[in-house]
């Protein structure tokens, strides 16, 4: 018997006859080849919708934020609303990569890679609607604490949307860090078997010099458990700092302690969305069906159904209150204004996208469907973004005073800019899915003899043995490498 | 920095390398190193490593993260510029506490990951000699040091008898230094001796 062993009922990770070679091989090798024209094409696209972003935050710097279709009753909209969104999506890079790897769930480490990058890229876009929103954004350096000459006069530490700015930068600082330290290995595992010197060269920086020494590897290790252990908090932590800005407000709608759970959920469950929809691309694209099996899928599907149901409950649960707490405005607010009222088609939007049609998903056969798959998590991420509208525009569109009651549209600049995330978003991932491993060689390597398909087969043998000479089995298997007893330890985990 | 002679042996499968180690250490034999693709729970004990301190040195960097935000707010809101911001306190203990969580994350992560590069080494444009280009991809690579009182003949058929493949004698350097990954290593000791022969 080898030395790691589990149950041939687990699904196996990685599809297939693989060795240790084999996996190098095809998660490496598109790294070397050339890229096929859906690359050019996609990437192409991208950069053309990052110029327009571009284009457009310039006239809207230029001209000051008059240009955005926000007015006195409406002050957050369009901007506010992609800001939430994509730290929302961030978060399931992070809770794969760190939540995950605490709770030992093996299926992590086939999607950890690209779901970590995602979640940079996300923070990335999100970054960029608060500080242009600005409007003075050469100011934008005045949200941090320095001793300066006005006064000098400090950030105010008690206001949430400070707590904003230290949260989403040490998330991006933190996700950055755990990301690249995961990356150093498998760098030089491109490094040590490029042909080219330019490649050997640029892998060769990128790798920190890297040789796969055993202790590098224990610190490596330790390492990345910490880090675990600190982004699972932290990520918890971004998200409810975020409803913070809500939540401490006066204004009906937004001033419930629902909130922090709530958003917390609801970015969980648009980020596995988004982490779908990329998968599904680069397992089809790149090749990877056996890493990034139906198996994998099925798990995320389960964590989507989960939390959209646990993002269905907030929603009762705050018409609920709406009702029970009989504050007159907050009726007003959800059952005239949200529900009901100009801008009650998108609550409509939200309720469909984000509570009906995942439940779906209770069914195996959905959840392990490809195409319904990916269908569903564009309808998530599309009922997601409506939520963060109706949370801002709906509580704000019809305000204590009924003069200044008001509808609000984006205008060109507002949509441009948010094409323009997608346009950054989709030329780093573009670029990440060609030149980064999009999936994490070294930590598929290391469960590919517990949990790849072909290693499986050659398990059934003992497992078909009564359980008394099993026991015996995995016992003699001890004595007999008794210094290999922590890699038996490992197994069971 | 120094250059050594090393007996270098592959081997394809952990199976084989945990009992090749065992065997190598009861020799009496110094490795240098083993070189895996992934981490191999247990080589460490197995090459009688000792635990890393990596987890106590976040800790003291978290609480020099939490002590830096609570001293540094409560600074500024009592001592350096006391301001009425709608009547709240000056020491708001619950409203510091985001600010105060953050930062004991963002201390303990940067200050890891630093020290985790310092220690093993590892930056930008460090270079370090490969053993065996396969040591990365799929092959367990041991090296072991050569010493005056080794016998490397004798070696050589030990760690053949053990299971190690490709065995063979490299002189090089072990220690790092600055290179690019696409030039030639640089052997330094060699160097300043042959300049002191000239």
């Amino acid at each position: 018997m080898h030395l790691k062993y589990e149950s041939t009922l687990r699904e196996p990770l990685v599809d297939g006859v693989k060795d240790y070679h084999q996996v190098t091989e095809d998660i490496i090798s598109p790294i070397e080849a050339k890229p096929g024209k859906l690359w050019y094409v996609g990437f192409f696209i991208s950069l053309l919708l990052l110029g327009f972003g571009v284009f457009s935050v310039s006239w809207e710097v230029y001209y000051g934020t008059g240009v955005w279709n926000l007015n006195k009753t409406i002050g957050w909209g369009w901007d506010i609303t992609n800001f939430v969104w994509w730290v929302g999506i961030g978060h399931a890079g992070t809770l794969i990569s760190a939540i995950l790897l605490l709770f030992r769930q093996g299926w992590r480490t086939g999607v950890n890679r690209a779901a970590e990058a995602m979640t940079i890229f996300a923070v990335m876009c999100a970054g960029q609607f608060p500080i242009f929103h600005m409007g003075r954004v050469w100011m934008a350096f005045f949200v941090l604490p320095y001793p300066n000459t006005r006064g000098p006069l400090w950030v105010n530490f008690n206001s949430p949307l400070l707590w904003d700015v230290f949260a989403i930068s040490t998330y991006f600082t933190v996700s950055l860090l755990f990301w690249y330290s995961g990356l150093i290995p498998d760098f030089a595992t491109v490094r040590d078997r490029a042909k080219t010197k330019l490649r050997k060269l640029l892998y060769g920086i990128a790798s920190f010099g890297w040789t796969g020494s055993t202790k590098h590897w224990q610190r490596h290790e330790a390492l990345s458990l910490v880090l675990a252990g600190l982004s699972t908090p932290l990520v918890l932590s971004v998200h409810t700092i975020v409803s913070f800005d809500f939540a401490t407000s006066v204004i009906p709608g937004w001033h419930t302690t629902i909130f922090p759970p709530y958003f917390v959920a609801g970015a969980i469950f648009s980020g596995f969305a988004m982490v779908q929809t990329l998968l599904i691309i680069v397992r089809k694209v790149l090749n990877l069906e056996e890493y990034i099996t139906l198996g994998h899928m099925e798990a995320m599907n389960k964590v989507i159904v989960l939390t959209g149901s646990v993002v269905g409950c907030a929603y009762l649960t705050e018409l609920f209150m709406a009702w029970y707490a009989a504050v007159p405005y907050e009726f007003a607010t959800f059952y005239k204004y949200r529900a009901a009222g100009p801008l009650g088609w998108s609550y409509w939007i939200m309720m469909t996208c984000n509570v009906i049609t995942p439940q779906v998903f209770w069914f195996s056969k959905m959840r392990r469907n490809v195409a319904v798959t990916f269908v569903m998590s564009i309808i998530v991420n599309i009922g997601m973004w409506f939520e963060r509208f109706v949370i801002i525009c709906t509580s704000l569109y019809r305000d204590y005073l009924p003069s200044s009651w008001s509808y609000y549209r984006p205008s060109w600049p507002e949509v441009g800019f948010y094409m323009g995330t997608f346009g950054l978003f989709f030329t780093c991932f573009f670029l990440f899915a060609k030149y980064f491993p999009v999936i994490a060689v070294a930590e598929i390597k290391s469960v590919l003899k517990t949990s790849g398909e072909s290693f499986k087969k050659d398990m059934e043998k003992y497992e078909e043995q009564p359980a008394e000479q099993f026991v015996a089995g995995l016992h003699h298997h001890e004595d007999h490498h008794h210094d290999a007893h922590g890699a038996v330890a490992h197994a069971h985990n | 920095m120094a250059v050594k002679n090393f007996v270098v042996a592959s081997f394809s499968d952990e199976a084989v390398l945990f009992p090749a180690v065992k065997k190598v250490r009861t020799a009496g034999y110094k490795i240098h190193d083993v070189y895996t693709p992934f981490p191999v729970h247990g080589l460490d004990q197995a090459l009688g490593l000792r635990e890393t301190s990596l987890h106590t040195a976040g800790f003291i960097y978290g609480i020099t993260g939490t002590t830096t935000a609570l001293s540094c707010m409560s600074w500024v809101f009592n001592s350096d510029w006391p301001m009425n911001i709608g009547g709240k306190p000056h020491f708001p203990l619950p409203a510091f506490i985001p600010i105060t969580f953050e930062l004991t994350v963002l201390f303990s992560a940067v200050g890891m990951v630093l020290t985790f590069c310092y220690l093993c080494q590892l930056a930008p444009f460090v270079k370090k000699h490969i053993f065996h280009p396969r040591q990365t991809d799929d092959l367990f690579v041991m090296a072991i040091e050569v010493t005056a009182k080794t016998n490397t003949e004798e070696l050589k058929s030990f760690l053949a008898s053990v299971g190690g493949q490709q065995i063979n004698e490299q002189r090089a350097e072990a220690g790092w230094w600055y290179g690019r990954f696409d030039q030639e290593d640089r052997l330094f000791e060699t160097k300043r001796v042959e300049a002191v022969n000239a």
